[in-house]
């Protein structure tokens, strides 16, 4: 009553002053320049074009440092009037795990103390295709194919209504125009419900700070693909973003032995996989559940 | 003066014809010659061209088995059918002949498997069967590989392979630190 200085606005104005101090400290002295600017750095769909070139820039210098390589990263965009579809003709693939390892050398998976990949062949009883949880992909004899079996290779398949991106609290992974569902690593907080969300098992996490040899880096990398991941990023197959957007195949459809494996673009009538569509059998893998698969598995008919 | 540019003008236009008809025609030639951008044929080393060394030989049309040369092809391709000479044709060993007599290079084999295999020749055309491999769309170079380069054609089935190895478990010492 007496102290008629002492007002609530002035109250207000000096704890809130007091506060943003005590916030932006810790932040701006306890860090080093670097570290501040990667938490102040933007989503990738918000980055101005100038920003975008800072940040590549910044993370060459870091790959450069890290693995003695000078990496080309890419933001290259979506083409327009494109949408990625896969094909897989299970009456071919003999379970021989080429698609797997070349997968992983072409986009940077880490290598040991966990292994990560980004592809994964499952072995059926022949007859048995829809229990999937019947299925073994830790599979080892002396030589593919074995009798009574095929073989179901699994990734991400890009569906076009993917529960992976409604899950994220964060839109740290979105659908791109040509349908690739994409993940800015920088902005995971890894958090994993993406993960849970997935009926495929498609993605993958980081436990631990990624091993990657040296000798085994490829520097031709997208900055929504294939550059090197860190620690408690989320991963998965991106359809070789970095090639597929150049009009250059997938590593996995180059690497596969029996050409099983079939890529194009599902709005041009004259690709390989609107034929595949249009004359085989195909199916898609959890049909029921409305996700919009753009990958498409089929049969010699 | 009048006279020679006219002379001039005529050789000059009298070379750019014969230029374009040159060009329009080596541009045809290749066209039909290059369907489809196949790698060269998978031959064993230093066995093409097939004329150097049967050039000088006598054609024998019986079928035998051959024992002194070509020892390693065994045939497995409706054997009893069939005999060297149905493919290769038997004047000009560098060429592969068609049911019809036609004889084409080893870089069109993929017509003389389409003469029974017509279900899968159809597929190769459109990219479905086989394996296609570089850039399928832009500029970039692609590729398409002949039957022969997956396939022996004297034995075509698959033989089995040797996996590669199956990702580590989760418990596996590889794995864990």
């Amino acid at each position: 009553m007496s102290n008629k200085n002492y007002t609530r606005r002035g109250f207000i104005r000096s704890l809130s002053v007091t506060a943003l101090a005590g916030l932006s400290l810790p932040l701006l002295s306890s860090c080093s320049r670097e570290e501040r600017e990667d938490f102040l750095q933007k989503h990738f769909l918000e980055m101005t074009e100038e920003e975008k070139k800072q940040v590549i820039a910044k993370l060459e210098q870091r790959y450069f440092e890290q693995y003695g390589r000078k990496f080309q990263i890419s933001t290259q965009e979506a083409l327009p009037e494109i949408l990625w579809g896969y094909g897989l003709e299970l009456s071919r693939c003999i379970g021989c795990r080429k698609c797997v390892y070349a997968c992983a050398n072409e986009n940077n998976t880490s290598r040991y103390t966990r292994q990560v990949h980004w592809i994964r062949v499952l072995r059926l009883k022949r007859g048995n295709l829809i229990n999937l949880e019947d299925s073994e992909h830790y599979y080892a004899p002396e030589t593919v194919p074995e009798k009574g079996f095929v073989y179901l290779p699994v990734q991400c398949q890009q569906c076009q209504n993917p529960p992976c991106v409604k899950v994220c609290p964060i839109h740290a992974t979105w659908q791109e125009p040509d349908g690739i569902v994409a993940v800015d690593y920088n902005w995971c907080i890894g958090c994993r419900y993406c993960i849970a969300a997935c009926p495929y098992k498609g993605r993958v996490f980081n436990w631990a700070e990624p091993n990657l040899p040296k000798d085994e880096v490829n520097p031709n990398v997208h900055y929504l693909g294939n550059r090197p991941r860190m620690k408690c990023a989320v991963e998965k197959c991106t359809f070789c973003i970095q090639r597929v957007r150049q009009g250059r195949y997938p590593a996995c459809v180059e690497a596969c032995p029996t050409g099983s494996r079939k890529f194009g673009n599902l709005l041009d009538p004259k690709s390989e996989i609107r034929y595949i569509i249009e004359r085989k059998r195909v199916f898609r893998l959890r049909e029921e559940l409305n996700t919009e698969s753009k990958f498409y598995y089929f049969f010699e008919s | 003066m009048e006279l020679k540019s006219l002379e001039m003008q005529r050789t000059l236009r009298a070379f750019a014809i014969i230029l374009l008809t040159m060009s329009a025609f080596f541009s045809l030639a290749l066209g039909a010659g290059q369907e489809f951008p196949v790698p060269p044929p998978p031959f064993t080393e230093g066995i093409f061209p097939c004329s150097q060394c049967h050039a000088s030989m006598e054609t024998n049309r019986k079928k035998r088995e051959l024992k002194d040369e070509h020892t390693q092809i065994r045939m497995h391709h409706a054997e009893t059918l069939r005999w060297c000479l149905d493919c290769h044709d038997a004047k000009n060993r560098d060429k592969l002949r068609l049911y019809n007599g036609e004889l084409i290079n080893f870089t069109e084999s993929y017509r003389l498997c389409g003469e029974c295999h017509g279900n899968l020749y159809r597929d190769w055309r459109a990219g479905i069967h086989g394996k296609r491999t570089g850039s399928f769309m832009g500029t970039g170079k692609r590729t398409y590989l002949l039957c022969a380069h997956c396939h022996d054609p004297h034995e075509p089935k698959f033989k089995r392979v040797t996996p590669e190895p199956p990702p580590f478990r989760p418990t596996d010492r590889r794995n864990v630190k």
